[in-house]
């Protein structure tokens, strides 16, 4: 492992970067004014949506470990940057999510066994994204932030005041697609948000090899506006995403906000973060964990008691519980269904063919 | 590009027309988007020079900003329509030549082609694709190239080729209303083709996926699409005036296969030659032989002969002459199948 890997994965973020609460759980008033009202309400809400999601993603880890899921993609230590962004929205601005962004799904409402069916292999995209404005997961990566231009050029054309935001990470800028995509909706206007979770890895790769200009740098330059957030830090993501959302909405150039925040488990149950970063970069990482500072503010201000967080420690428990369960009576995907959605209307040579599927199937019964 | 040029000269009723096949795709597209005012094109170049085969020219001044010169990226321009068509519109796309597709695929086979069945048949995804096809029009390189195969291989796509100016017109249309994606493939050497065009029919759903036999014959069925129909009714000609009878079968739907219509000709004729431009290794050509033995085995004469591109890259134009199947190749195939 290279120390300048190390460095670039380093959570402290020179210049620009916006931060509202520091890892100790202080509110910088002076930043703060005039860009969000920062009330006990708001927070309590960022904190208990940062706690129901850490302990999904941990259920679910631990459902792959036995068997029970294919792979998981852990959001571990993202929380911030999904809860803060996706509660900044409109709740019926269309979402493109990745696939990591498991916690912006929950705040949606997309019920967790739906999250699941894809990795224990009961689908390949469970809900109905119509319902939830939240987009079944894109697996190759930044494909959905062209699809994000896309839907925001209908918006457009319908005079719609939605917003739709793509979510993706540092690896998937190196994509081409993201490059087309920020330039396409540069070009278009398109009202987009593009939201990166740069999370310092992808797969084994840092960031520091992936790519030599900021990406923020790189928004810019395509002619969209841009900002950094500290990404463990719910209230600036918040606020960034807000105001980005909100002079999107009234007609400005899209834009992009980069997060700097940190995966602090691996890139899915099948990797070994052990084998490519130091025990040292992730215990640095601890220090600024997303959750814990927003637990010290709620304290100091005195927005929220022990019985609070015990409420909702129970109350995350309770979803564990309820996903395990769940997760376990998912039903078993129909080939036949397969067949049947494939194009809108089975054709001949289709029904065809799953008629001599499911008579060869019978035949053993 | 003359079909450009040439005004779509339409008789009293405004209906019947003599006109070129590329000009009948414009009025196609035109009519599409009177109909249905979510149609939206998008492509490079087709808003103020209506295309490089000028198939958009004129719908950016009737349609405004419903007619999108995007940036020049394929992907680009498959992926945002995907978000168009989440988003309830109906986007066709133009791809500027056969080769230049390729930036895309990922879009086309890994995301457009398989939303509908990840969703569980949630989502619909209506997106045309347009896509000049084939070579003899004496161009550089990744300008000649036939690839449906790559797309027929993909499931959840519809593949479809026209061969006529009028299929040019009632197939687009249809393909713009069918709620599955479309690769539409247009023969480009055959844009200038002049043929009778009834700019008055309804929509027809059917034109998509049936295959069509141009001329009846009894000797031998020859299967064709796209650019190959013509040199396939030129063969017919050529055989009748020497005793042969061909039956001209315009396949039109390439995936899926109008494997009734194939079956149905083969097994009246015995004998199968098929002809398409694509290199006929691991080709259409190879499915068609294969559904013909599968179904018509006991009907058959002779085995089904094979007349396509040679396995070798796209050659320099000045030799694309000896590549493309033409007359020679077809009835020279013709009379091995008649010598069995």
């Amino acid at each position: 492992m290279s120390t300048d890997s190390v460095a670039a994965a380093a959570p402290s973020h020179a210049g620009d970067v916006l931060q509202l609460v520091d890892p100790a759980g202080t509110l910088n008033e002076q930043t703060a004014a005039g860009m969000l009202d920062v009330t006990g309400e708001l927070v309590r809400a960022l904190y208990r949506d940062m706690v129901l999601g850490r302990r999904f993603d941990q259920e679910a880890y631990s459902l792959q470990r036995q068997g029970e899921l294919g792979l998981w993609l852990m959001s571990l230590g993202q929380e911030a940057a999904q809860a803060g962004s996706i509660r900044a929205l409109r709740d019926d601005d269309r979402v493109f999510p990745s696939y990591r962004e498991h916690v912006a799904a929950l705040c949606r409402g997309v019920p967790p066994t739906e999250l699941l069916s894809q990795w224990r292999g009961s689908s390949h995209g469970s809900w109905d994204p119509e319902r939830y404005h939240f987009h079944i997961y894109s697996l190759v990566l930044a494909t959905q932030t062209l699809h994000a231009v896309g839907y925001a050029m209908g918006v457009r054309y319908d005079a719609g005041d939605g917003v739709v935001l793509a979510y993706f990470g540092d690896g998937a800028s190196s994509q081409g697609d993201a490059s087309e995509a920020l330039n396409w909706a540069a070009v278009t206007s398109a009202p987009v948000v593009f939201f990166c979770q740069n999370n310092g890895w992808a797969i084994s790769t840092p960031a520091s090899k992936q790519y030599a200009a900021p990406l923020a740098e790189r928004a810019k330059g395509f002619g969209l506006d841009a900002v950094s957030v500290d990404g463990n830090d719910v209230l600036a993501v918040y606020a960034a995403t807000q105001r980005m959302a909100e002079r999107v909405r009234a007609g400005g150039a899209p834009g992009l906000i980069e997060a700097h925040t940190y995966r602090m488990s691996g890139h899915s149950t099948s990797d070994d973060p052990r084998r490519y970063r130091e025990d040292a970069e992730l215990a640095r990482w601890k220090a600024h964990d997303p959750v814990e500072r927003v637990r010290l503010l709620l304290t100091a201000r005195g927005w929220a008691d022990e019985d609070y967080f015990a409420t909702v420690a129970s109350d995350a428990e309770e979803l564990a519980v309820r996903t395990r369960r769940e997760c376990r009576a998912l039903p078993e995907p129909s080939l036949s269904d397969t067949f049947r959605n494939t194009l809108c209307e089975e054709t001949e040579a289709l029904r065809r063919e799953r008629e001599g599927f499911e008579t060869f199937k019978e035949s053993f019964l | 590009m003359t079909a450009a040029a040439t005004p779509a000269g339409k008789d009293a009723e405004g209906k019947a027309t003599t006109t070129t096949l590329g000009r009948a795709l414009n009025e196609g597209l035109r009519q599409a988007m009177r109909d249905e005012e979510r149609v939206v094109l998008l492509g490079e170049d087709i808003a103020s020079l209506g295309g490089v085969f000028r198939v958009t020219d004129g719908l950016a001044a009737e349609f405004g900003d419903r007619v999108v010169d995007t940036p020049l990226a394929e992907s680009g321009i498959i992926g945002t329509a995907i978000g168009l068509a989440l988003r309830g519109y109906r986007p066709v796309c133009e791809i500027q030549f056969d080769g230049f597709v390729y930036p895309a695929f990922d879009q086309i086979v890994s995301q457009l082609a398989k939303m509908r069945a990840r969703s569980r048949g949630l989502l619909r995804l209506p997106v045309t694709i347009r896509i000049p096809v084939g070579g003899g029009i004496g161009a550089v390189e990744h300008h000649s190239e036939s690839n449906e195969a790559y797309f027929c291989h993909t499931a959840g796509l519809r593949v479809v080729a026209c061969g006529h100016p009028q299929d040019a017109y009632d197939m687009l249309r249809a393909a713009i209303a069918c709620d599955d994606p479309v690769i539409f493939y247009e023969p480009k050497r055959r844009y200038w083709d002049r043929a009778e065009v009834d700019l008055g029919r309804p929509v027809d759903s059917g034109t998509l996926g049936r295959a069509r036999v141009l001329r009846e014959g009894s000797d031998v069925t020859v299967a064709a699409y796209g650019p190959t129909v013509a040199v396939a009714l030129n063969a017919a000609e050529i055989a009748a005036a020497e005793g042969r009878s061909l039956e001209v079968l315009d396949l039109r739907s390439l995936s899926p296969l109008d494997a009734t219509e194939l079956r149905r000709s083969a097994s009246k004729t015995g004998r199968v030659v098929v002809v398409h431009e694509a290199p006929v290794n691991v080709g259409l050509g190879a499915e068609i032989a294969a559904t013909v033995m599968e179904h018509c085995f006991y009907d058959l004469e002779a085995p089904v002969e094979r007349v396509g591109g040679y396995n070798v890259p796209y050659p320099p134009a000045r030799a694309e002459g000896d590549y493309l199947p033409d007359l020679d190749r077809v009835l020279d195939a013709v009379d091995r199948v008649c010598a069995s």
